[in-house]
């Protein structure tokens, strides 16, 4: 399973140097990639319909449990099976429809990257491996949006679509880092049996919050899905395949997969059943008033992952079937509907309803396309979505939930505009009179018309024989879902009963509201009334104070003043030293331990406070310099008073060397700058922070005052100073032997700077760099 | 004694952050030599001070039959000493430099604000 991912990623790398060949017509040829891998996925249907399981493992990062761990399940092949069959379509399809664009070999590019991901998110044993694809489901699908990146709209479009769904993996990854840290696993097969584990953990409403925004950003639930209908500005293959058929379904697919792992409880099911059931509502109503052709089927796509995440919620046998077989159903009619809508575009320069009209008549081939995938989407008898919606209605018929009716009417309504917006994308582009503009409309290429009309074919002929994906698709994702073999023929004819009354009301009611819904740009206008309503406006307008909120912040923190940086460095210093000064108890002085001071050293640190006040307040380089070198001669005097021999002739001689270069180098500077005495108030300020700073630290030297000292090591030294190292001054023999690596290390430390004090000194700069 | 050093480190550490926060870069640097020598008295600190008993045995002795300083304060510091000696010696140099190109000690004239409009 590995390679299957391997191979679309390997494709991707090697069209960058051998792009160049692909932008002709050859590209078709890389359509052979997914028709393999759709080979491959369609082999193994009669092991996994069995009710096997296939798993394969590679080490990756052990250490971390993060391995290639995959399973092929019954949900992983039904999603692998859409993945690789439309996305060989797709990628027929885009070989024509982009024909002769400069960028073609990048878009396979991408298309493949999001093809292996994709099928290493539906194939991944390991919630982390999943997350990692996850992600590039995001990225690549960032790419493709903007794919048309001279259009500052679609670049605004991938950009939203790259924060919602990359927000929302965000959280995702915390809530699978929170599920590993409960279970103490990140394979799904250990999950599904710590299930217990988790749902019971206190922090379970937590977990399932962070990993249902994942599965609802992605899968444009409300109030997220505004994201959707933006990124139609993708070229049209990439709508069809990416944001209809497989990627928004991701999060579906996650919610799925965890279904066995945190489903089954009331917060699972309500939230679900929630959510879906306000998406739905919410986008079949919308789709209604949308002109363009891909804001209808955007809007009806968000409607229907609406259903699907309802019917999850609902968690019952009944309503996984109607999910597993509404999912392929909605893949083959909206993904035809979306390449149906991309040869209209590309033959009529149009997608606006209100203008197209009669195009039967110039492309007949699409015609037929469109109208079987409308039909399905109406769900008419012999059709994969009449299985799919009677499915639906009687999983939520047969819900144990007191609220079923609701549910059903609910369904219904939602049905019934989708049928609305079924025929509106798939058949009133054929339908009446030609325009005469589009009279010379001409036949595109069979590459793009065999797709659609391919999908819409498949669609009805699974309508005549539906236990052939039941049997073989369904029944295995169900079981994936309950953990338990599970048993059922899907039937075309159930007999009379409630389900096929409702459904019969969908498909008339839905034909009245098509006939009587005419799309008009007032309705737009009406609807767009309601815009700073909606959960887009308000994300828009978040994201604005956010920004501002950045460039505040960064011009505060990172202004390119380094006094400004250190001030801030400082301060913050400061706070962490009360605090812990505050948490480390008292502090008190022993003064019985203390030296007595006598006359010379108290005269010496007069000195040295005299050369320090003299340092900082004078006006002249050279005085100041001078008044450093007191410090430094004063500090070594007290070096010889207190025991440090060593330290006294090392200080001599640096401060002496400092005092040379400095007066050396610096002797021909102008005068100290007068504008940092300009402004009063910010030398008080300084001087206050410096001076707590110094406070400060004269505290923390009482507390090491009050902390004996330990002196093993010390002590060490001193024992076996001479004994091992055959020295008697104890500190030189620290320095050179004991810790003679280190010492060794200073000396190139030294080098480096020496090398580079010469070199600055030697530098001669020509007279144009002196600019 | 302990008393003077801690009141010592205070005012060493206090001036070195004043002198940093200065437009000035030589002022900078004799911050940070101030900074520097306040870290030495420090550390120190750390040991028990010792007068007149330096952690040096007398020539006829090979261990220790006194109380001596603590040695390894010293080594640290010997070693701060030295390595601050580097830096100092680098950025003075640097400085010269800097002045010989810009004509300026003055630390705003230096950076380039950078004023988008984001």
């Amino acid at each position: 399973m590995l390679f299957t991912i391997l191979i679309g990623l390997i494709t991707s790398c090697l069209l960058i140097p051998l792009g160049k060949y692909f932008r002709s017509p050859v590209s078709v040829a890389l359509a052979l990639l997914p028709v393999i891998l759709f080979g491959y996925f369609v082999y193994h249907i009669p092991q996994v319909s069995s009710g096997e399981t296939l798993y394969e493992s590679t080490k990756w990062v052990p250490s971390l449990g993060i391995n290639f761990d995959f399973r092929l399940d019954g949900l992983s092949l039904l999603f692998s099976l859409l993945i690789t069959g439309i996305g060989s379509l797709i990628f027929v399809y885009a070989s024509s429809y982009l024909k002769g664009h400069p960028y073609l070999d990048r878009f396979y590019g991408y298309l493949c990257l999001f093809m292996s991901a994709m099928l290493g998110v539906v194939l991944s044993d390991n919630i982390l491996l999943l997350f990692i694809f996850w992600e590039l489901t995001s990225i690549s699908s960032f790419f493709l949006i903007g794919f048309n990146n001279d259009s500052a709209v679609s670049r605004k479009s991938a950009l939203t679509a790259l924060s919602m769904t990359g927000l929302g993996g965000f959280l995702l990854l915390a809530g699978m880092v929170l599920i590993g840290e409960m279970a103490g696993t990140y394979s799904i097969g250990e999950l599904i049996n710590a299930s217990g584990v988790i749902t019971e953990h206190p922090l379970y409403p937590l977990v399932l919050g962070l990993v249902l925004m994942g599965a609802f950003t992605k899968s444009a639930q409300f109030p997220f899905h505004f994201w959707l209908p933006g990124a139609m500005k993708a070229p049209t293959p990439v709508s069809a395949y990416l944001h209809s058929a497989t990627m928004v379904k991701a999060g579906i697919f996650l919610m799925a997969r965890f279904t066995p792992i945190l489903g089954g409880t009331p917060l699972w099911s309500y939230t679900l059943l929630i959510v879906g059931g306000v998406t739905m509502l919410y986008a079949a109503v919308h789709s209604l008033f949308r002109t363009d052709l891909k804001g209808v089927l955007a809007y009806s796509t968000i409607a229907v992952l609406g259903v699907l995440t309802f019917l999850i919620g609902l968690g019952t046998e009944e309503a996984f079937i109607a999910a597993g077989t509404f999912i392929i159903a909605h893949a083959l009619y909206k993904a035809s509907l979306f390449l149906v809508t991309g040869v209209i575009d590309y033959q009529t320069g149009t997608r606006d309803i209100t203008r197209l009209g009669g195009l039967r008549k110039v492309l007949f081939p699409v015609f037929v396309a469109g109208t079987l995938a409308a039909l399905s989407s109406a769900g008419l008898p012999f059709s994969f979505g009449f299985i799919g919606k009677d499915l639906i209605y009687e999983a939520t018929l047969t819900a144990g939930d007191p609220l079923r009716i609701l549910l059903t009417v609910v369904a219904v309504i939602a049905n019934i505009c989708l049928v609305a917006a079924g025929f509106m994308a798939g058949i009133k582009p054929f339908a009446g009179a030609l325009p005469t503009q589009f009279a010379d409309v001409k036949m595109p290429s069979a590459l793009v018309w065999i797709p659609p009309l391919i999908l819409g074919l498949s669609g009805f002929a699974l309508g005549c024989f539906p236990d052939l994906a039941g049997q073989y698709i369904v029944a295995p994702t169900v079981s994936a879902l309950t953990v338990e073999p599970v048993e059922f023929t899907l039937k075309i004819w159930h007999g009379f009963n409630t389900v096929l009354l409702l459904s019969g009301i969908t498909i008339i009611a839905g034909t009245v509201v098509y006939l009587f819904n005419k799309p008009a740009v007032s309705k737009i206008a009406f609807v767009e009334r309601f815009n700073s309503y909606t959960p887009h406006y308000f994300f828009q307008k978040s994201w604005i104070t956010f920004r501002r909120f950045s460039v505040w912040y960064t011009g505060f923190m990172h202004n390119g003043f380094l006094r400004s940086y250190l001030i801030k460095i400082i301060i913050f210093a400061e706070i962490l030293l009360i605090y812990e000064l505050v948490k480390g108890g008292p502090i008190y002085i022993d003064y019985g331990k203390l030296i007595p001071v006598s006359v010379h050293e108290g005269i010496n640190v007069l000195i040295l406070l005299g050369a320090i006040y003299l340092t900082v307040t004078t006006t002249s380089r050279l005085t100041a310099v001078v008044g450093t070198s007191i410090i430094g001669y004063a500090i070594c005097l007290m070096f010889v008073f207190y025991s440090a021999p060593d330290l006294a002739i090392t200080q001599f001689t640096i401060d002496t060397l400092t005092v040379v270069l400095f007066v050396f180098v610096l002797f021909n500077l102008p005068s100290f700058l007068v504008v940092a005495h300009g402004n009063r108030s910010i030398v008080i300020r300084d001087a206050l922070v410096a001076g707590l700073f110094g406070i400060l630290l004269s505290l923390t030297a009482i507390k090491v005052l009050q902390v004996p000292t330990v002196k093993d090591i010390s002590e060490f030294y001193g024992k076996f100073a001479y004994s091992l190292a055959k020295g008697k001054n104890v500190v030189n023999i620290v320095l050179v032997d004991f810790r003679g690596f280190d010492t060794m290390f200073e000396i190139v430390v030294l080098s480096i700077s020496a090398i580079g004090v010469y070199s600055l000194i030697k530098l001669r700069l020509k007279t144009s760099e002196k600019d | 004694m302990e008393l003077l050093l801690v009141f010592l480190i205070g005012a060493l550490y206090a001036s070195g952050v004043y002198l940093i926060l200065r437009r000035s870069m030589v002022r900078l640097l004799l911050g940070i030599i101030l900074l520097g020598n306040g870290t030495n008295i420090l550390i120190f600190l750390l040991g028990t001070i010792t007068k007149g008993k330096p952690p040096v045995m007398a020539a006829n002795l090979e261990v220790f039959e006194d109380i001596y300083a603590d040695p390894i304060p010293q080594a640290l510091i010997l070693t701060a000493i030295v390595i601050s000696f580097g830096l100092t010696s680098f950025a003075i140099v640097l400085l010269k430099r800097v002045y010989a190109l810009l004509g300026t000690d003055d630390l705003d004239t230096l950076n380039t604000p950078q004023e988008e409009d984001i």
